[in-house]
């Protein structure tokens, strides 16, 4: 990166925190632009058809994967907040409608903090206990490694606090939540026993779609532990603390 | 217990046959002792090898090799096994291969026969076959013998039994035993099996097995096992019949050796396992007088017709996916109808039923959460995700279009093909914040959403989504 220039970055929100989650969104704009790139949230932007894609509606799929090869054409780089959507663009967009700059210019947030801005302490501040999962997609399907980890451990006032049984699938998996409840459920006990056990006060992960599924179990517990998105724990600072969204 | 080829006949849908499962705290208990267990072991085992990824793009390349000329061969072996004085016997499906099998028990007049290793025979309900023409099978594997006794299913590739604890294998062993054991220590149990065994192998004529691999140079047959019954049935017995599906071949010895690296450890996490047995047609005076090789296609040609699908084809039946898989750890096997199970049978089984049009085939490739860990242990590198939601295409593609969820679908779609559309759902969704609680959560849904609601609370959609936040500030 140059310092003559700032890197033009193109927000994708993912529509589910452009819906949401819009504190996520919002969060990446913020993180990003005290990095010092130019960001800038196309309006064209919709869903990347993952969960069509999932399903087995492919022809569903393929339109929006047209969709983002236009609208996120010309950027120098594309950052997702989600792992998993940041999958679909780069392992499954190219099969379903070919290669695109696009596509080949996008990142997950820790991967583009990390590798393209090379920085790991981002400034944050953060003063709670956290513990962190990674998601099925960011870990094996992009493979994003232990960058989130490294991200969080340079955040200051942060104490964070190994999950154990990481690894294991939460239990989300887009509609499997809803075709398999059941067993989708009886993942997410696993894994909520898991974060329980680490005393964690927050829940964090590079997805909101996992969250969303571990934290709406959390919260119909009542546990009192927060699932907040990696974004969010990055953008805080001591001037411009996390606040918790109700 | 009937059943036709591949998947088991009356097997309700996955999610179904799950629920059941998942009620069972003393399965769930079984399962995930086993499971955790044998991933650890695997992980250790696997890490040894410094050039595991390369054993494995090496298994990868030679299955491949194996599928895209199966034809040249599969003729190959059949030529060598012809000319050390085997015979091959060519299956179109179950039917066929039972036939063949019971025909030529018959003709020895046997009315036993021992058997060993062999998915492929369970694939087409042989047992059943044989019994109802008065041919009783006897299971020597021990495992497989706690399932026959039992009379229960297979729930594991490499464990058939691996759903049952001590306590409640020595209770079967002990209806089913004339000699029933005492305690339910391993080696108690193991001893049982043994004397229950050694009449049957010492009597039996006709021996059936399975087959991990076969040799097309040579026409070899390998069986790899850790108890040495298979050791029994391949030599004691005057006839041999080998069951084996045709994917199950490689070329060359030199080939052999990759993959005799790459199973022990990915399935019972050993450098070795205890009993590698090869056999070569016949020789005179020594071990079986007669050896048949029932080559069984059943589903696999169409297989490999499929251009994604026919990866599936390259399983070495190791269970490393099985172990790691989280839907697996939680439904156990008999929940997948077949006698696959677990990720391989969620591509495997529907591809080789090949209709998807059946409502219990069409529900395996749903049975995942496309987590990836399968894909990420598997020694021969099938993209196990990649095939379920190829599969799941063709599921859809095969059902009606007009259901609640492809409707869904299609308007889903319909909303995110354009932005404003987009938009103005957003703004109708935030009128879900009648629906949430002063936390600003929603508890309940109406169907599907009740799914969610169940055991989730879920975020109202908030007023401003973050293009409105975006137009209002920076537009
Ligand atoms: S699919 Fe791969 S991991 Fe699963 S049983 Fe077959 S070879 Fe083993």
């Amino acid at each position: 990166m140059t310092a003559a220039r700032k890197p033009r970055v193109a927000l994708f929100a993912t529509c589910l925190a452009d819906t949401l989650y819009p504190e996520t969104a919002k969060a990446v704009l913020r993180l990003l632009e005290r990095l010092g790139c130019e960001v800038d949230f196309p309006l064209g932007q919709t869903c990347c058809g993952q969960m069509h894609y999932n399903t087995g509606y492919r022809d569903e799929a393929l339109p929006l994967a047209r969709r983002y090869a236009e609208v996120f054409d010309g950027y120098d780089y594309v950052v997702a907040p989600s792992g998993s959507c940041a999958g679909m663009v780069r392992e499954i967009h190219p099969g379903l409608c070919g290669p695109s700059s696009a596509v080949e210019r996008t990142y997950e947030l820790s991967e583009f903090l990390v590798d393209v801005l090379g920085v790991t302490d981002v400034g944050a501040y953060f003063p709670h206990k956290v513990t962190y999962h990674p998601t099925c997609h960011s870990l094996r399907m992009l493979g994003v490694g232990d960058r989130p980890l490294r991200l969080l451990r340079e955040v200051r006032g942060l104490e964070l606090v190994e999950l154990p049984q990481a690894e294991q699938c939460c239990g989300f998996g887009g509609t499997f939540a809803l075709k398999n409840a059941e067993t989708s459920t009886a993942m997410l006990a696993d894994k909520m026993r898991c974060v329980q056990h680490t005393g964690a006060q927050v829940l964090t992960a590079g997805d909101n779609s996992c969250l969303m599924h571990i934290g709406g179990g959390l919260s119909r517990l009542r546990t009192g532990v927060r699932a907040v998105h990696l974004a969010e724990i990055l953008a805080s600072t001591e001037e411009h603390p996390w606040v918790a969204t109700p | 217990m009937g059943r036709n080829p591949v998947t088991w006949l009356g097997s309700p849908t996955f999610p179904r046959a799950a629920r059941t499962a998942l009620g069972d705290t003393q399965l769930r208990t079984n399962l995930r002792k086993a499971t955790t267990t044998i991933r650890a072991k695997r992980a250790r085992a696997v890490a040894e090898l410094a050039d595991w990824e390369r054993l494995r793009r090496a298994g990868e390349a030679i299955k491949n090799d194996v599928l895209a000329n199966l034809d040249t061969y599969l003729v190959r072996l059949e030529e060598a096994v012809t000319a050390r004085g085997g015979v091959v016997h060519w299956a179109r499906d179950a039917e066929e291969a039972n036939r063949i099998v019971f025909d030529l028990a018959r003709a020895k007049g046997a009315d036993e026969v021992v058997k060993v290793k062999s998915m492929a025979t369970a694939e087409i309900g042989l047992n059943e076959y044989l019994r109802a023409r008065g041919v009783r099978p006897v299971e020597t594997d021990l495992a497989e013998l706690i399932v026959q006794l039992g009379n229960d299913r297979p729930s594991h590739i490499l464990v058939p039994a691996i759903h049952r604890n001590r306590s409640e294998i020595k209770e079967i062993f002990s209806r089913a035993m004339a000699e029933p054991p005492d305690s339910d220590d391993p080696r108690v149990l193991a001893e049982a099996a043994r004397r229950h065994l050694r009449r049957r192998f010492l009597s039996a004529k006709v021996a059936v097995s399975g087959a991990n691999f076969a040799v097309a140079d040579t026409g070899s047959v390998v069986v790899v096992e850790s108890e040495g019954n298979g050791r029994m049935c391949l030599t004691l017995p005057e006839t041999l019949i080998t069951v084996m599906g045709i994917e199950k071949l490689v070329p060359t010895w030199r080939d052999l050796e990759v993959f005799l690296q790459l199973l022990p450890r990915s399935s019972t996490a050993e450098r070795m396992n205890p009993y590698t047995s090869v056999w070569t047609g016949v020789t005179p005076g020594d071990g079986p007088g007669e050896f048949h090789l029932v080559l069984l296609d059943n589903g696999r040609t169409a297989t490999l017709a499929d251009e994604v699908g026919r990866q599936a084809l390259r399983c070495i039946r190791c269970s490393a996916c099985l172990n790691v898989c989280p839907v697996y750890e939680r439904t156990g096997g008999q929940a997948y109808g077949s006698v696959y199970p677990g990720p391989i049978g969620a591509i495997l089984a529907p591809q080789l039923a090949g209709d998807m049009t059946d409502k219990q085939a069409a529900s395996l490739p749903y049975a995942s959460s496309l987590c990836g860990a399968c894909y990420e242990v598997c020694p021969v590198r099938i993209n196990i995700p990649e095939a379920l939601t190829h599969l799941r295409a063709r599921a859809v593609e095969a059902r009606p279009k007009h259901t609640a969820e492809a409707l869904a679908m299609s308007s889903a779609g319909w909303v995110f093909r354009d932005p404003r559309r987009y938009e103005a759902a957003q703004r109708a969704g935030s009128l879900s914040r009648f629906l949430a609680g002063s936390d600003g959560t929603i508890k309940r849904l109406p169907w599907p959403g009740s799914k969610w609601t169940s055991t989730r609370d879920v975020p109202a959609v908030p007023k401003e989504s973050f293009r409105m936040w975006w137009r209002r500030n920076r537009g």
